[in-house]
């Protein structure tokens, strides 16, 4: 695995009142596995019901009870590494990670620290400005959720809620390979991607099934790393952002200062805009890792990992290669188009057997806009791929401008139907009977000789007569033949 | 006729079988027994209605034909088993009134062969001991005397109570749980036979755990063949435990009185330790003995790593323990002592819950994982382990079947003797037995002789991995010859 | 390798174990004499020994992933000390 050295890049330094900044980061994202079963018990990983039903023995950690591991939640932890185009280690074990907080029942979580299932890999990230870089991944590894605290349901009380308690994570953990908040987003985000287009994880971060702990630090260009701190929990993609712009400006303004920064988890206040420290987790800690006695290490078979290498589905990037080539995209186009995986599904529902850019001119721009606006996504959409390749099609054999096709899609969306009946029922088919359209053009010169005048002076009064054409003829004249008999009457 | 309570549980089958008496009229013996034995402080909860209905239950299967293999067996149970409804505490005070809402692999397996539960049976804290001194119920006192001396003798530990009680017929057979030595230590101070299977042959599900890669349940009883019944219906593969063995369980009665001719056993030189007390050295050529009388060969060998597995047990158990005593934190079940923040909670629950002993092996355990020592400690004492099977594995290798040791390096001692002294010099006491669990090996411990003052002494057998039934074979030997070693004063009984 | 009293006191509390000042001397003496015992592996070389992590040689048993058990917070919470709307209770974390 090669390390990617990253150049400083000017336009992405912060600048500071004493001179520029990098800013650097590195990322671990605690990503849900998705099973049925929690990581070592048959308690469902099913979100929310009422406290501590989804709760077994095992994680209570009632006396006596013992950890079994589900086999689903190994296989996705190993899909996931195959994903990542990383190693996958044929012998990991797991450790016991030992600390007190009374949402930990056993006193110690489950994880692996000495040997994860998943080395080193990396993520392919793009920019919107077309820019592309590589994220390394330095491991993923397998552990344990905790149970939750509630603090604000009584002034002198906590509450502890297990139902999470032993729910599986993949916990991934990225070089600091990251230079901004932009770049730091469009890791998640593709990270993100990957993991839904995998299905090992749901990337729902409202839900908390997604959520980053944020390595920080400042360094001036070309020196070594600066000290770190860590964000602890960053739960959605903006505040990942939001979290990293104030904490490089916080740690520049102590730098500037002649100050030092202190390695210290902190927290991402959104409401105050700022991060503060977490005293409570500062107490010096010492986890006394060792391998949990109470499990064997965990051997795979390379006929176990080649069975799931041959399910992987096609991911982001290699899908976005294939778009580009198949269908003539451009690069930014198939990147909007691969982000999710229905997304890229249904487009080619729309696509297949037809002009390639055309489908997904239509769908990004009429179909994307449309369910935006409604918070809809394909998956909910009114519209059925069929439905939109039909009208891409009535467009493409010129019976509707592309102007009656937004329409059309209009009323597609709202009412449903065949596209092809509509134009019919509809009578939206574009006019292309040249004896019609010359007689509405007749008409216009005939009523209009000042604009004639002024047209023969300066052509581009011409879009006057289209405009005074289309709206005689309904919007249903055929562009192409209207322009032409303009021309021809007018001797331009 | 003898009691019913004082026939072993094999006479107590035949007896039950052949309707020569019911599964309640033998309960009630042990019923009454329990109660005029309390001095003892065997047990720690008495479940004498529990018993008789489970007895009247048996009663019926019997009749009806249904009668399961320990059919109306009264059976006691080392509190570190969870027990569905019955409370229990490991022997400490931080487990209060727990009543697990669920029932271990083990004992569910011994009720489901339509055995009785009669209770739950006295234990060192969390099994941390060899003496049953650290219960939080108090000394066991064993049903031994010296001769001519009152002085109360402890049963060893840390399944005291269960020794004591088979011993003193306070149950037909009973639980315990072997660590370092908790089943083979006391079984030898008490007169009665010990078994710890193989690591993995038992279910840790539902037993308390104290060091899990250690920890294995295994059987007391009166004789070898009574053991060999419990340990057949203990035993077995549980999808609930990651480190079951999933391998068939053989009926181990029929390897009792099975013929040891040509079989090859060890005594490792390394086992004579100095100051091995001259008659338990004396006991040990007695029963090689024994054994080349019945055909066997008998021939040195060494164990080269031997005097480091105290040692490397002295830092692995405590370090298992450190995390598996974690979850006892006054927030979901037990003792709990108030305190300003939760930090206070957690420290006054755990100094006033857990006894000295168990306070000290956490430390020792949080002290060998913490941050600059783990590799000094807990890995070097994993590599040691490595090579203390190894020592087995090249024994075996050259066609060894079992070794034969001593079960302690003296006699029982008397309460209060030794807790006093350093910690270390208890420690001693499991010298013998710990290699056997630091190589997850089958090891019996069967009475062979008695002390010069007339106090049982224990050998002990160990086997290759799941070849408990060659040190049943052994056994039954060295019972043969040995004779048994009932208790013949009931002075307790007042 | 031995204790001194700051080391004490630093281990129970990770160990989250309340210990009097008076307690520790005492306590330093018995963790010290175990520590005594215990380093009778240095003499021992294991530089080509690998640390042992199963005594039986088995693969980690795998479970399917269903769901089997759970549903019954009732056993749950039935010996909470404290408890309050199915959730245990405790006195009060400042994060
Ligand atoms: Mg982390
Ligand atoms: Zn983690």
């Amino acid at each position: 695995m090669t390390v990617h050295v990253r150049p400083t890049d000017a336009k992405k330094l912060i600048r500071g009142a004493t001179g520029d900044w990098e800013v650097v980061i590195g990322m671990e994202i605690h990503a849900q596995v998705s099973s049925n079963a929690k990581l070592f018990s048959g308690a469902s990983t099913a979100f929310g019901g009422p406290p501590n039903d989804h709760v077994s023995l095992v994680d209570a950690a009632m006396p006596g009870m013992l950890p079994v591991i589900n086999r689903e939640c190994v296989a996705q932890a190993v899909r996931t590494g195959l994903g990542l185009k990383a190693q996958i280690n044929l012998r990991s074990t797991f450790d016991r990670k030992n600390y007190f907080y009374p949402d930990l029942p056993q006193g110690y979580q489950i994880s692996q620290f000495k040997s994860p299932i998943v080395g080193e890999g990396e993520v392919i990230v793009d920019l919107l400005d077309g820019e592309s870089f590589v994220v390394g991944i330095e491991r993923l590894h397998l552990e344990q959720d905790a149970g939750k605290s509630i603090h604000d349901l009584s002034p002198s009380l906590s509450f502890v809620d297990l139902n999470r308690s032993g729910v599986a994570l993949m916990e991934i953990v990225s070089r600091p390979d990251l230079r901004s908040s932009e770049e730091a987003r469009a890791y998640v985000t593709k990270l993100r991607s990957i993991l839904r287009y995998l299905g090992t994880c749901d990337g729902d971060m409202e839900k908390g099934n997604l959520r980053a702990d944020v390595n920080v630090s400042v360094r001036r260009p070309g020196e070594p790393l600066g000290t770190r701190c860590e964000i602890k929990n960053v739960n959605s993609i903006r505040f990942i952002g939001q979290s990293i712009e104030v904490e490089a400006r916080r740690q520049i303004e102590i730098l500037e200062d002649g100050g030092v920064i202190d390695q210290e988890t902190r927290l991402f206040d959104p409401g105050k805009g700022e991060t503060r420290s977490m005293r409570s987790k500062e107490e010096a800690h010492d986890y006394r890792y060792f391998p949990d006695p109470d499990l064997l290490p965990l051997v795979l078979h390379a006929d176990f990992v080649e069975g799931l290498k041959g399910h992987l589905p096609e991911l982001p990037d290699e899908k976005k290669a294939r778009f580009i080539a198949d269908y003539g995209l451009s690069p930014y186009d198939a990147s909007v188009l691969v982000a999710e995986r229905d997304t890229a599904d249904y487009f080619e529902q729309v696509a297949k057997g037809r002009d390639g850019k055309a489908a997904a001119n239509f769908v990004i721009n009429e179909l994307f806009g449309r369910l935006n606006k409604d918070g809809k996504d394909v998956t909910t959409s009114p519209v059925a791929p069929a439905q939109v390749a039909a009208i891409v099609d009535l467009m493409a054999e010129g019976v509707i401008s592309s102007k009656i096709a937004k329409d059309l899609f209009e009323i597609v969306y709202t009412e449903g139907g065949d596209p092809r009946v509509l134009v019919e029922e509809r009578g939206l088919k574009q006019v292309t009977d040249t004896g019609a359209i010359e007689k509405v053009v007749d008409e216009i010169i005939a009523a209009n000789p000042d604009k004639v005048a002024q047209v023969l002076a300066k052509p581009t009064m011409l879009g006057w007569f289209v405009g005074q054409a289309m709206k005689a003829s309904g919007g249903k004249a055929n562009p192409q033949a209207l322009n032409d008999i303009l021309k021809r009457k007018l001797g331009i | 006729m003898t009691a019913l309570n004082q026939l072993t549980l094999t006479e107590a089958r035949e007896g039950l079988a052949t309707g020569e008496f019911t599964a309640v009229e033998l309960t009630e013996a042990y019923v009454s027994a329990m109660a005029e034995a309390r001095t003892l402080n065997a047990y720690v909860l008495e479940t004498a209605d529990k018993a008789l209905a489970m007895a009247a239950e048996s009663d019926k299967r019997i009749a009806s034909g249904d009668a399961g293999k320990l059919e109306g067996l009264p059976i006691g149970v080392k509190d570190m088993f969870c027990t569905e409804g019955v409370r229990t505490t490991a022997g400490s005070k931080i487990l209060g009134n727990f009543v697990p809402p669920y029932e271990s692999t083990v004992t569910a397996q011994l009720w489901r062969e339509g055995a009785v539960m009669l209770g739950k049976l006295n234990n060192d804290e969390f099994a941390m001991g060899s003496s049953n001194e650290t219960s939080a119920f108090g000394p066991v006192v064993s049903p031994w005397r010296r001769e001519n001396d009152k002085a109360p003798i402890v049963p060893g530990g840390s399944s005291g109570g269960s020794a004591a009680a088979v011993a003193a017929y306070l149950c037909a057979g009973a639980t315990g749980t072997d660590t370092g030595g908790s089943i083979r230590q006391p079984a030898a101070f008490t007169g009665t036979v010990g078994i710890k299977p193989t690591y993995g042959r038992c279910s840790r599900f539902g037993i308390i755990a104290y060091a899990s890669s250690l920890d294995q349940a295994g059987p007391f009883a009166r004789t070898v063949n009574d053991a060999a019944i419990l340990l057949r219906s203990m035993a077995g593969y549980d999808p609930k435990d990651s480190t079951s063995v999933n391998r068939a369980v053989p009926d181990y009665e029929d390897a009792v009185g099975a013929s040891v001719k040509g079989k090859r056993i060890g005594i490792p030189r390394e086992y004579r330790v100095e100051g091995l007390d001259p008659e338990i050295a004396g006991m040990w050529e007695e029963g090689a003995q024994w054994l080349r009388d019945a055909g066997a060969e008998v021939v040195d060998i060494s164990l080269p790593h031997t005097k480091y597995a105290l040692p490397a047990y002295y830092i692995v158990a405590p370090a298992e323990a450190s995390s598996n005593l974690a979850r006892y934190d006054g927030v979901r079940y037990g003792l709990r002592v108030p305190g300003r923040d939760v930090q206070e909670m957690y420290e006054r629950t755990r100094a006033t819950g857990f006894g000295p002993e168990v306070r000290r092996r956490i430390m020792i355990g949080t002290y060998v994982l913490s941050a600059g020592y783990y590799d000094a400690y807990y890995v070097k004492a994993q590599k040691v382990r490595t090579l203390i099977k190894r020592d087995f594995d090249d024994v075996f290798a050259l066609g060894v079947d079992a070794v034969l040791a001593p079960a302690t390096p003296s006699p029982a001692f008397g309460i209060g003797e030794k807790s006093h002294a350093d910690p270390v010099e208890m420690y001693l006491q499991d010298i013998f037995t710990v290699t056997v669990n630091l190589a997850g090996l089958p090891g019996i411990s069967v009475p062979a002789g008695f002390s010069c003052k007339n106090l049982p002494l224990g050998l002990q057998l160990i086997g290759r991995p799941f070849e408990e039934e060659t040190l049943f074979s052994l056994a039954q030997v060295i019972e043969d010859a040995a004779g048994r070693f009932p208790v013949e004063d009931t002075w307790w009984v007042e | 390798m031995s204790v001194d009293q700051a080391t004490v006191r630093r281990v129970a509390h990770l160990a989250r174990v309340a210990v009097s000042e008076e307690e520790l001397e005492p306590l330093k003496g018995e963790l010290n004499a175990i520590l005594a015992f215990v380093e009778q592996l240095a003499d021992l070389d294991v530089a080509n020994v690998e640390p042992m992590t199963g005594v039986i040689p088995m693969e980690l048993p795998m479970r399917e992933d269903v769901v089997s058990d759970g549903h019954y917070p009732e056993k749950i919470l039935a010996n909470a000390p404290e408890s309050e709307g199915g959730f245990f209770t405790v006195p009060k974390v400042v994060e």
